[in-house]
C-alpha cells in the first residue's frame, strides 16, 4: 500500500484518532475501577443503601 | 422491560451489563473490516491517497453533531420529563462528543494542508465546528463548576438546547455561505456524488464510529451513576458521623 506523497498527513491522523480513542477507552475503564473501588470503602465502612442493599451491588 | 423500568438506574445498570459485551464486540468487528476496507480502498483521482483520512475525518464530524443531538434530547428529558438518567446521559455524552469533535477539526486540517494549502481557514464550517468545540468544553466546565447536581443539570440542559442553534449552522453552511470546506456529498438530494469504492468503506467506518460511541456512552453512564452513589453514600456518612 502506497500513501504517495502526503504519508505523513495519513499516517498522523490514524494514529492521533487511535490515540484519543485509546484514552477514552482508558478514562472509561480507570473512572468504573475508581468508582467501584470507593463503593467498596464505603461498603467496608458499614455504609449501606437506603434499599438495605451493599454499597457494591451493582444491580 | 418498559421506558419506565430504565428510569431506574439499578435497573439500567443491570440491562447495560448484559448489551455492553455484545455492543464492544460488535464495534471490535466493524472498525476492523472498516480499518480494512480503507487501507484496500483506491487513491482518489484528485485526491490521491489523502482520501483514506475522509474515512475517520467524516465518521467523527458526523458524530460531533450527533453526540449534541443526543444530548439535546437528553436535554429535554432533564427540563420536561425530569428522566432521572436524562442528565447521566447528557454528562457521560460531552467528553465523547469533544473528543470527537476534536477529531473532527485535526483529521480535517491534516487534509486541508495537502489538499487546500492552508490547516485551517476562518470559514462558516471550519469556524461553526469549532465554536461547536467550544461549547461542549463549556458545558463540561458548567457541570463541574456548579456543586448542586440538580442545579448544574438545569443549568447544563438550557445551554444544551441553546447550543442546539449551531447544529443547522454547521449543517447548511456550506450551502448558506461561500465556504472552503467543500458542499455535502452523501446526504444531499439527488444522492451521493461519492464512488461506491469510497462510499462503502466510509458507511462502514460510520456505523463503527457510531457503535463504539453508544459503547463508551453506555459504560461512561454507568460509572456516572456510581459516581452519583458514592456521592449519595458520602453524604449519608457525614450525616451519620454529625448526628
Amino acid at each position: 500500500m502506497s500513501l504517495g506523497p502526503y504519508a505523513s498527513f495519513i499516517v498522523t491522523a490514524y494514529a492521533l484518532v487511535a490515540l484519543v480513542l485509546i484514552l477514552l477507552i482508558g478514562w472509561v475503564v480507570v473512572d468504573y475501577r475508581s468508582q467501584t473501588q470507593r463503593l467498596r470503602e464505603l461498603d467496608a465502612s458499614g455504609i449501606t443503601r437506603r434499599s438495605g442493599r451493599g454499597a457494591t451491588e451493582l444491580t | 422491560m418498559t421506558l419506565t423500568d430504565l428510569a431506574n438506574p439499578t435497573k439500567f445498570l443491570a440491562l447495560s451489563a448484559r448489551i455492553l459485551p455484545w455492543l464492544a464486540a460488535a464495534t471490535a468487528v466493524l472498525l476492523a473490516i472498516g480499518l480494512y476496507q480503507s487501507a484496500t480502498a483506491p487513491d482518489d483521482y484528485q485526491q490521491g491517497a489523502t482520501v483514506k483520512i475522509m474515512f475517520i475525518h467524516v465518521p467523527n464530524a458526523w458524530l460531533s453533531m450527533f453526540v449534541w443531538g443526543v444530548m439535546s434530547v437528553a436535554a429535554l428529558g432533564t427540563l420536561v420529563w425530569r428522566h432521572p438518567l436524562a442528565d447521566v446521559a447528557a454528562k457521560s455524552a460531552a467528553p465523547i462528543g469533544a473528543a470527537f469533535t476534536f477529531l473532527a477539526l485535526v483529521t480535517g486540517s491534516l487534509w486541508g494542508r495537502p489538499m487546500w494549502g492552508t490547516y485551517w481557514e476562518w470559514d462558516a464550517r471550519l469556524t461553526s465546528v469549532l465554536i461547536l468545540f467550544l461549547m461542549y468544553l463549556g458545558l463540561m466546565a458548567l457541570w463541574r463548576a456548579v456543586e448542586d447536581p440538580s442545579r448544574a443539570a438545569r443549568a447544563a440542559a438550557v445551554l444544551t438546547l441553546v447550543g442546539a442553534i449551531n447544529l443547522p449552522i454547521i449543517k447548511f453552511s456550506v450551502d448558506w455561505w461561500n465556504t472552503l470546506h467543500q458542499p455535502a456529498s452523501v446526504f444531499r438530494i439527488g444522492g451521493p456524488t461519492l464512488d461506491r469504492a469510497f462510499l462503502v468503506p466510509l458507511f462502514v467506518m460510520a456505523i463503527a464510529f457510531t457503535l463504539l460511541f453508544l459503547t463508551l456512552h453506555l459504560a461512561a453512564m454507568r460509572n456516572e451513576i456510581l459516581r452519583r452513589r458514592v456521592r449519595s453514600l458520602q453524604m449519608m456518612q457525614a450525616n451519620s458521623r454529625a448526628a
